[in-house]
């Protein structure tokens, strides 16, 4: 529970917060609307009135909250500066897209209640000119401001209209009615359907936030929802029983009009500036230049860039955008860093699984034969690094890392940095062991990560320092004709499939063993356990972590989103 | 953008806008709006578009994840044949229903919105994707090799530890035959 409360509660505050901030304003601004500046309004509107204005408040601060989650190098420079004083509110700024998505829905939920509302308004107001009855108030309040045409109420004018003409030719609902339809297709395309097989689309159509925002600035410029202005002269209590000696009794002069001035471009100003350094940020960064020291073709289709770029920083576990201009001049994607702080370069595996990878694979020559002459390699543009460090493997004395498939790709930072510390740097690291799991539905994926391993292995003979790291790896399906092969080779100095000393085991680990095992072995300590894979193995992990915590030796399961 | 299957966006946009037309319809009868009648449609036409558009189409390439308890309407659409099968009647369905929604304020977005998925799937029809249900699949006939409640009561036919060791000093020794076939990975 104390584990729940310190990896979560933050979040739950920050949404709780929000929550309250999105709670006061609807219901101030819905209070706003009952006083008498509005009695007029309200005498046509009724209740629709501030049932809309409520929700348009909410609206302008979700608006001004969208655009601060992604501005990622903003982002990585507060994580930056905030890192030293808390990690936990650091770790926070990592679940900036899960906050973007929540204040999306909220802006979907606040516009459906604004529309709603405003359906109502446009028929009350059609209402008041249609019944043109001289001893109703409505067409009385309707009626007024015919002469100036400034200092009206009623902002359909004549009844020979219907509300779908006046909402086109309107400032408010030809750009209510373009924003809206501009956040539909943004919503229907970043499904996670559409999202996760079709990412230009997704992106592309993403695009239309553009329109969205310069329609929500120009939304209000129409002033259509007024409120009274002369209040002094035309004193409420004594006046709105006589509407009829409005003008002709000189204590009651007809009530005047005016919209208020448009507010919403106070809120999104600010964030709207923001983004547009963050793109100009992402401009000039594309531009700085990054150089392909080596390029891998793994066997697995996975291509390994090793890079260098002046001024690059990483901690362990952190993952870069990386941009292939001759590729595609619009695409950033994300990829785990798999080297080590301690080395001199930057690396990332990427396995080719798609239009733009496989691209990229064709950029870097992959289907030559040949080396490549340096100069023809691709030009590259990388943004980042993001993500907390995982800096809190460093933290425990015991560390358990379980990476299912390709999930094992941050590990191989962390793995390298921690035999760096240990061996090159001659620092008394905490870490004394490591217990890495590496779970695998198919032989294939080992290649690169096994010729990692094959050499850590190497070192730690060298060294005659066998014990530090222990790894076991899963094969967790496997087919008939490869199991043969196994049962031949089950003699062999080497594992058949790795190649390491280290055979391999099949089927799923038995976790109750392992844990029994480990708490066995190291009495006393904190060990500290490191998921990057499905959700339902951090589940039984984390059950397992509990069960087997008693009072010398303690799991703590770190749900980190690698 | 060239492996795309615009369907799947089609149907997105089908999807909301079925709920938006539903949601303006009701309003509009709820509210006894001035011409009430064309969201009385709206609610009609909405509804019935949600129901075509709730079972996902199985896609041509890659895995299709159906949306929740969605097989009874799979099993209704794939009912009507072509009609369903047939992206460009699809279109030509969304645009028809759509067009009622246009003469009142409330069911204006439906209409809009329905009118562009009503677009989006004339693409798709145009570049040849079709409907397929996503059915369950059945499985595969497993062979009969008795039942797995019972664990085997011997172990497997393995030599003797001594003759499982390697022994380096005599290696020919060492080598025997194995009880079953087996056959080298090629």
């Amino acid at each position: 529970m104390g584990n729940f409360a310190a990896n979560e509660g933050l979040s739950i505050f920050v949404i709780l917060v929000w929550l309250g901030i999105n709670a006061y304003l609807f219901v101030n601004f819905y209070m706003a609307f009952l006083v008498d500046k509005w009695f007029y309004t309200r005498v046509l509107l009724g209740q629709a009135l501030p049932w809309a204005r409520a929700p348009a408040a909410c609206l302008n601060f979700n608006c001004m909250l969208i655009l601060l989650p992604v501005c990622r190098n903003l982002l990585s420079f507060l994580r930056g500066s905030i890192q030293c004083c808390s990690r936990t509110a650091a770790r926070q700024l990592d679940r900036n897209i899960t906050f973007h998505k929540l204040v999306a829905y909220m802006i979907a939920f606040h516009t459906a209640v604004h529309i709603v509302a405003h359906l109502f308004n446009f028929e009350y107001f059609m209402d008041a000119q249609l019944n043109r009855n001289s001893s109703l108030l409505t067409f009385k309040l309707s009626d007024i401001g015919n002469g100036d045409n400034a200092s009206f109420l009623n902002p359909i004018r004549s009844n020979e209209t219907n509300p779908t003409i006046v909402m086109f030719t309107t400032i408010a609902g030809l750009t209510g009615v373009a924003i809206t339809l501009a956040l539909i297709l943004i919503i229907t395309s970043s499904m996670e359907v559409i999202r996760r097989s079709y990412f230009e689309v997704f992106w592309y159509t993403h695009h239309l936030f553009v329109i969205f925002f310069i329609g929500l600035v120009f939304h209000g410029y129409g002033r259509i929802v007024r409120g009274q202005t002369n209040l002094k002269e035309h004193k409420l209590n004594v006046c709105a029983e006589h509407f009829e000696d409005w003008g002709t009794n000189s204590s009651c002069p007809d009530p005047t009009f005016a919209g208020n001035p448009p507010g919403t471009w106070k809120w999104v100003v600010g964030p709207m500036i923001l983004y547009v350094c963050e793109r100009l940020v992402r401009i000039y960064r594309s531009h700085q230049k990054v150089v392909i020291t080596k390029v891998v073709m793994h066997p697995s289709k996975t291509l390994e860039l090793q890079m260098k770029r002046k001024g690059f920083h990483m901690e362990v576990g952190q993952y870069v955008f990386i941009q292939c201009p001759s590729v595609s001049r619009l695409e950033w994607h994300p990829f785990t860093l798999t080297s080590a702080p301690e080395e001199d370069y930057f690396s990332a595996h990427i396995r080719i699984v798609g239009d733009w990878t496989e691209a990229l694979y064709q950029a870097c020559g992959g289907d030559k034969n040949e080396t490549q002459e340096a100069w023809k390699l691709p030009k590259l543009a990388i943004d980042g690094p993001f993500g907390t460090a995982s800096e809190d493997v460093f933290r425990y004395e015991v560390v358990m890392l379980v990476g299912a498939g390709i999930g094992v790709t941050p590990f191989a930072s962390i793995l390298k940095s921690v035999w760096y510390k240990r061996i090159q740097n001659n620092q008394d690291v905490f870490t004394k062991k490591i217990y890495f799991y590496w779970l695998c539905p198919e032989t294939q994926a080992f290649e690169w990560f096994a010729d990692l391993l094959q050499s850590l292995e190497g070192q730690m003979a060298e060294r005659g320092v066998t014990d530090f790291l222990s790894y076991n790896i899963y094969l967790t399906r496997w087919k008939e004709a490869e199991a043969a092969h196994f049962r031949v080779h089950h003699e062999a100095e080497n594992d058949p499939i790795t190649g390491l000393k280290q055979k391999t085991l099949y089927g799923k680990p038995n976790w109750d063993n392992e844990f029994t095992n480990i708490a066995s072995k190291h009495p006393g300590v904190k060990v500290g356990v490191f998921l990057c894979g499905p959700p339902q193995l951090g589940k039984s992990l984390e059950k397992q972590c509990l069960s087997h915590s008693e009072a010398d030796v303690k799991f703590i399961f770190n749900k980190e989103n690698f | 953008m060239g492996k795309i299957e615009w369907a799947m966006w089609a149907n997105e946009q089908a999807l909301a806008s079925g709920l938006i037309y539903l949601t303006g319809g009701i309003v509009g009868v709820a509210g006894q709006f001035r011409g009430w009648q064309f969201a009385a449609f709206g609610v009609a036409a909405g509804v019935f578009v949600c129901l075509l558009e709730y079972p996902r189409s199985k896609r041509s390439k890659g895995t299709s994840v159906g949306r929740t308890g969605q097989y009874c309407f799979t099993v209704v659409v794939k009912a009507f044949g072509p009609l369903t099968r047939n992206y460009y009647v699809r279109a030509f369905i969304h645009a028809a229903l759509c067009v009622p929604g246009g003469f009142m304020l409330a069911t204006v977005l439906g209409c809009v919105c329905l009118g562009i998925a009503s677009i989006i799937y004339l693409v798709a029809a145009i570049r040849g994707e079709h409907w397929e249900p996503i059915l369950p699949r059945k499985p595969a006939q497993k062979p009969n090799v008795g039942s797995i409640n019972k664990p085997p009561q011997n172990p497997p036919p393995r030599p003797p530890p001594e003759t499982r060791r390697k022994r380096v000093e005599d290696l020919e020794g060492a080598a025997y035959d194995n009880a079953i076939n087996v056959t080298a990975d090629e």
